[in-house]
């Protein structure tokens, strides 16, 4: 049914499910017992509806008058010693960050997480170039040795169990395949990691949010690898997407109380840094991207994605994503965040994603800045069936059921005509698994002898009010 | 995303009310014990239910799917049923949400608007509207595991969700705790997905089928007998995939237990 372009989340998802009876299973209950960590922080502050409304409220105010608080940032980061560069879209992004590369005569990159990097595609760029690029966070890492994106926002890797990292690390490190305990292949990563940070020419970051009162910028990690890769090398590089500003110092207290919280049900993560202007005797460039969030920005309809903060907790309540694996998305963004700004890359790859969800409306209320998640989601599918990216077998037997819903005699003829019709069907064609796709886990339900409609007519309406 | 029921019903007594029975099409088709037993139990407060011949579907499958073209047609022949009636009662957490979250896409005449407002899950309006507090003819000596849709959770909010810091509440297991000798067990995960969502069941049946057992397999560890809901649609999958799996649980829903039959 899909052309080759389009990603189809349902076949990957299902991929992910079959592979065994371990992998599946462990990716839901870690990511629920995130959730459950979240629920509990969340309750531990009484006034946390209120902080999600304030957060919400912040972001709308920013997005509304971006262009006043990027020019403020760049005033006050330039104004402490930073450059600031501006790039319109990821090749953009990419040369800027070569070209600085470049000017540094720069070898090897030391770098900590980010998404904006990893939709700009950023690293292929660089070591087409000829400099090498390494991850730092640990998740990031073990992906970038399997030649794999990050599959979660915050937990790159969590998609693997500490098997499969052991396998990966003999494979790739030369360590123990049989050894799978967590201290010795964090061990593993620290030693492979350390001589990296003395190496590289250059330590890139991205930032978590961008102060416009100061021209500062945060990151925050729970490996401290961020502030490493800015604090060795003489060269920090940080690119983020312009969607991340806040006005003040003050609002990221706000931000702060809800970011660990909702992303892994703590309190803080263990480092949250500010850079303003470069260290002493250091260089500081700030690279601010659009990538499509100023065109994002005038969708009435979707520009509350723009508010995310990139904390995951609607991927970990997500049934769907939990059971999925963010691989199967196909994107830099995965889970329900990714569901409704993935098509505004590409409207037609990832048409089907909307569809990927049962709208169960949990993101919307796990999201710390209360972006209307799951009415997105249902408003990316009339986009999706208006541009006639419905499959097409959905789109006959809609328009059939809009013809038969709307013609109530057309509509008894069919429900009289049900019974019988499921009594007699050829059994090879009711429990054929690719045209009857309920069946293959499900027992099918009978329609009963006597509809609610006949039941009716029999027994109640010789009582009156009976419209015709 | 919600849209509540107008408070202007509430002052009314429920004699003087012309109640319209909606039942959507797979209660009509496949589960009819639930429409009676939802029927039966209004009349026995006393309300004059009645039940438009000619309704057929709230359109919500083809708007589910973003479809709202095919979906048009069934919405405006729903508005057109049930406009004369004071107020509209379904046994269906999903379709009423539809009614009134996502009939937004129609002009907003005034016979729409009141259509929107005035059409009530069946647990929210025992609960809301007519504030019952007991129900002498039901007894059920069962032990009951409680399923609220997410359409009734997030979209109608009959109780409180795990996600949203508040108060918690559950109109569903108020209305069943009323209910003789019933013994409602916790569940581990109230609140998650049971996977049905609609076409979303067939089109991602592999993720659809792992939340359903899930769900199953979450009541079975409580030692539930019976799985009760306010929406017939999510049992309809979760009995499927338990049927499969051969797990001796039963489904059905809370008209039947509130009203005491027909099973």
């Amino acid at each position: 049914m899909s052309a080759p372009r389009q990603v189809n989340p349902a076949a990957a998802a299902e991929l992910f499910i079959i592979q065994d009876q371990i992998h599946e299973p462990m990716h839901d209950r870690f990511l629920w017992g995130a959730m459950q960590r979240r629920h509990a922080e969340a309750a531990a502050i009484p006034e946390w509806e209120e902080l999600r409304e304030i957060a919400s409220k912040i972001k709308e105010h920013t997005l509304t008058h971006l262009d006043h608080y990027l020019e403020e940032f760049e005033a006050n980061a330039t104004k402490r010693g930073a450059h600031v560069h501006w790039a319109v879209d990821a090749t953009d992004h990419n040369q800027i960050v070569y070209s600085i590369l470049q000017g540094h005569s720069v070898k090897e990159l030391i770098k900590s997480k980010s998404m904006l990097q990893e939709e700009c595609q950023m690293t292929p760029f660089l070591e087409h170039r000829g400099i090498k690029v390494i991850e730092s966070d640990l998740g990031e890492r073990i992906q970038q040795l399997d030649d794999q994106p990050p599959s979660h926002i915050v937990f790159p890797a969590i998609h693997k169990t500490r098997q499969d990292v052991a396998q990966l690390f003999a494979r790739t490190i030369g360590t123990d395949p049989n050894n799978d305990d967590p201290h010795f292949l964090t061990e593993v990563m620290r030693n492979n990691a350390r001589p990296r940070f003395l190496a590289a020419g250059a330590g890139m970051t991205g930032g978590n949010f961008a102060i416009a009162e100061t021209g500062t910028f945060m990151v925050c990690t729970n490996e401290g690898n961020a502030d490493i890769g800015a604090a060795v090398p003489p060269l920090h590089i940080a690119s983020m997407g312009i969607e991340k500003m806040i006005p003040r110092v003050e609002d990221m207290g706000v931000f702060l109380r809800l970011l660990a919280r909702s992303a892994e049900g703590a309190p803080l993560t263990q480092y949250s840094s500010h850079y303003t202007g470069p260290r002493k005797g250091g260089e500081l460039h700030i690279v601010l991207v659009d990538n499509g969030r100023s065109r994002r920005l005038g969708m009435p309809d979707f520009w509350h994605s723009l508010k995310c903060i990139r904390c995951g907790a609607c991927m970990n309540t997500c049934p769907v994503y939990r059971r999925s694996g963010g691989l199967a998305y196909g994107a830099t963004y995965s889970g329900p965040i990714g569901v409704i700004l993935d098509p505004t890359f590409d409207e037609f790859k990832y048409s089907e994603l909307p569809f990927h969800s049962s709208l169960c409306g949990s993101c919307s209320e796990v999201c710390p800045v209360k972006i209307d998640i799951s009415d997105q989601i249902l408003k990316w599918r009339r986009v999706m069936a208006e541009k006639g990216y419905l499959p097409l077998a959905k789109r006959l037997s809609f328009a059939v059921a809009g013809h038969v819903f709307a013609h109530p005699a057309e509509y008894q003829l069919v429900e009289k005509a049900a019974e019988p019709a499921m009594s007699y069907a050829p059994h090879f064609l009711m429990y054929n698994h690719t045209l009857n796709p309920w069946i293959r886990d499900r027992e099918l339900p009978r329609p009963a002898k006597q509809s609610f409609r006949e039941w009716y007519l029999a027994n109640r309406s010789e009582h009156g009010n009976v419209q015709q | 995303m919600t849209t509540q029921p107008t408070r202007a019903i509430r002052g009314r007594a429920p004699n003087t009310m012309k109640v319209g029975l909606f039942i959507p099409c797979y209660i009509d088709l496949i589960y009819p014990e639930v429409g009676i037993a939802t029927l039966q139990l209004l009349e026995r407060f006393g309300l004059d239910v009645g039940f438009p011949l000619n309704q057929t579907c709230c359109g919500q499958p083809m708007s589910n799917s973003g479809d709202e073209k095919n979906a048009a047609a069934a919405e405006h022949l729903f508005i057109e049923n049930f406009k004369g009636y004071d107020c509209i009662v379904g046994p269906a957490g999903s379709c009423v949400k539809q009614v009134r979250c996502h009939y937004d896409r129609l002009e907003q005449t005034e016979e729409v608007k009141h259509v929107r407002q005035h059409t009530y899950e069946l647990v929210e309006f025992l609960h809301d509207v007519l504030k019952v507090e007991s129900f002498p003819w039901a007894e059920f000596p069962h032990s009951v595991a409680i399923h609220n849709s997410c359409s009734s959770l997030r979209g109608l909010r009959i109780a409180s969700t795990s996600e949203i810091m508040e108060a918690p509440f559950d109109k569903t297991l108020t209305l069943l705790s009323k209910v003789k000798d019933i013994v409602v067990v916790p569940v581990d995960r109230p609140d998650d997905c049971c996977g049905f969502g609609g076409t979303f069941c067939v089109t991602d049946e592999a993720v659809s089928a792992r939340m359903g057992i899930e769900k199953a397999h979450d009541h079975v560890r409580h030692g539930a007998e019976y799985v009760v809901s306010p929406d017939m649609s999510c049992l309809m999958h979760q009995q499927g995939i338990a049927r499969r799996a051969g797990l001796d649980l039963k489904y059905i829903h809370v008209a039947q237990v509130l009203n005491g039959g027909p099973y």
